[in-house]
């Protein structure tokens, strides 16, 4: 084989900025359809306050590990690119995780172990393996955030469906006075929760006349 | 101090003296172990009976009967520490790493690895018996790391850096002698070796050990629960989903969607597994 297919990808155009901020929501939303990081999905959001947190600092590690890639990838020998990658996140991930540590201490209390395993989410090295390591700056960077946002976006919809139904609140603050609907924010809910909105996506793809995306699973 | 007591129920606690003599209520000072400015109120100090130099000391505050607590005299100066034995500590630890808090199903610890494999009873089961034995080594070796070169030297600000690279490490070399061991089991368990290092789990042992200060046996079985837990809840799935299969779903909820309902129940029924103890 020539070097063509090798170098092409590195040669291609960017998608545009738009597509490669939206596409996170929806299109390709990392909990929903990639169905990627799925623990701290389940995990984390049984509370719209600890979704936005686990969201927020996915969002920072994955869009600081883009831009470090990005910018020594010409350095990066392939052979040992995925060391390299992991070494990088988990830099980024160990910072994040002292700076919620510092500035969320009552949050951080519930979910700092998950924090410690963002180091470990399939998400953030797929970008860097997908698209960080093609691209400039600028379009890694914009693609880390979108996918970011997706990711943050998934949480806090899971995050604010769990803590409505299950204990009448959002963001701690009561809104229906009616008995909960317990069973969501135990360990179980999480899963129903992410089986029905993946269901209802599914829905929504049907309806508009797509066919059918198979579910992947990160292997 | 070694351990010379045990906690018998939610407001009794067992003692054994050094010297003679009943000390008064006055005299004895209880405390959580690791947090010693709050005193527990202590009730009644008896005499246990049929031992010697053993006292039964009631507390008015409901006690934990897997914690640990300090009893200081004032009198002689002694501290008493009133702990579960070793075997109790391991055989619980191993119990709740596996059953009561499942890491897959209360814990919701290395989900992408459970639905990728969970697919195939023969998947879930090379997946399963990998990931115990490696992750085994990994806890031992991580605890070992961090407990005579990560704290000796304060540099636990680097154990994420630190425990990623043990498991990859780890994960290499396995890979490598069982290549140059066995041909054919590394056909049949090379593929698992390297999913194993997207799973969460092998990184959350040493995290969660390196948090609690955990001790060799501890660590030694909460290494050895998660990955057994782990091998249940892929081996119990596994056969869910082969069911699932063949059976009529809706289409919406082909895939991925019935095995997150599926996840849900079996997290459902590990609740019952809560009140075990002990």
């Amino acid at each position: 084989m020539s070097n063509a297919p090798a170098t092409a990808p590195r040669q291609m155009p960017a998608p545009p900025t738009r597509t490669l901020l939206w596409r996170g929501f929806f299109a390709e939303n990392p909990v929903f359809r990639l169905a990627l990081s799925l623990c701290p999905a389940v995990a984390v959001t049984n509370s719209v306050k600890n979704g936005l947190m686990m969201g927020g600092a996915v969002l920072a590690v994955q869009v600081l590990s883009s831009m470090t890639v990005a910018l020594t990838r010409a350095g990066i020998h392939d052979k040992v690119r995925i060391p390299i990658y992991t070494i990088i996140i988990a830099v980024w991930v160990s910072v994040i995780d002292m700076l919620c540590a510092a500035v969320a201490p009552v949050v951080y209390a519930e979910i700092g172990l998950y924090i410690k395993l963002i180091v470990a989410f399939a998400i953030i090295i797929s970008r860097l393996e997908v698209f960080a390591s093609k691209y400039s700056l600028i379009p890694s960077t914009m693609d880390g955030v979108g996918m970011g946002l997706g990711f943050t976006f998934a949480m806090v919809l899971i995050g604010a469906l769990r803590e409505v139904l299950g204990n009448g609140s959002v963001w701690g603050i009561p809104l229906v006075d009616a008995q909960p609907f317990l069973l969501l924010i135990l360990p179980a809910g999480g899963f129903f929760t992410i089986g029905l909105l993946m269901a209802a996506m599914n829905w929504i793809d049907v309806r508009r006349g797509n066919p059918l995306s198979t579910g992947g699973g990160c292997h | 101090m070694s351990r010379s007591g045990a906690v018998i129920d939610a407001h009794h606690l067992e003692v054994t003296l050094v010297g003679p003599g009943l000390p008064s209520v006055a005299d004895l000072r209880l405390t959580t172990t690791g947090d010693p400015d709050i005193p527990l109120e202590i009730a009644e100090v008896l005499f246990a009976p049929e031992k010697t130099n053993t006292v039964i000391v009631t507390t008015a505050t409901t006690l934990d009967t897997k914690g640990s607590y300090q009893l200081f005299h004032q009198a002689t100066g002694q501290w008493y520490a009133i702990a579960p034995s070793l075997i109790g500590i391991v055989i619980s630890l191993l119990l709740a790493a596996a059953l009561v808090q499942n890491f897959v199903f209360t814990r919701y610890l290395g989900l992408c690895v459970f639905f990728g494999v969970s697919r195939k009873r023969d998947t879930a089961i090379g997946m399963g018996v990998t990931f115990t034995i490696v992750g085994f080594c990994s806890g031992l070796l991580a605890w070992v790391l961090d407990r005579y070169v990560l704290r000796p030297l304060s540099l636990h600000f680097l154990e994420i850096i630190v425990f990623i690279g043990v498991v990859a490490c780890l994960v290499q070399m396995t890979d490598t002698i069982m290549k140059k061991l066995h041909r054919t089991l590394h056909k049949k368990f090379g593929i698992y070796v390297v999913l194993i290092t997207t799973n969460c789990i092998i990184l959350a042992v040493p995290l969660l050990n390196a948090m609690n200060a955990s001790g060799f046996w501890e660590s030694l079985a909460l290494a050895l629960g998660s990955g057994l837990g782990f091998a249940l809840a892929l081996f119990l799935m596994s056969c869910a989903r082969e069911r699932a299969d063949l059976a009529p779903v809706p289409l919406i909820f082909r895939g991925l969607p019935i095995a997150f309902i599926l996840a849900g129940l079996f997290a459902l029924a590990f609740l019952g597994f809560s009140g075990l103890q002990v």
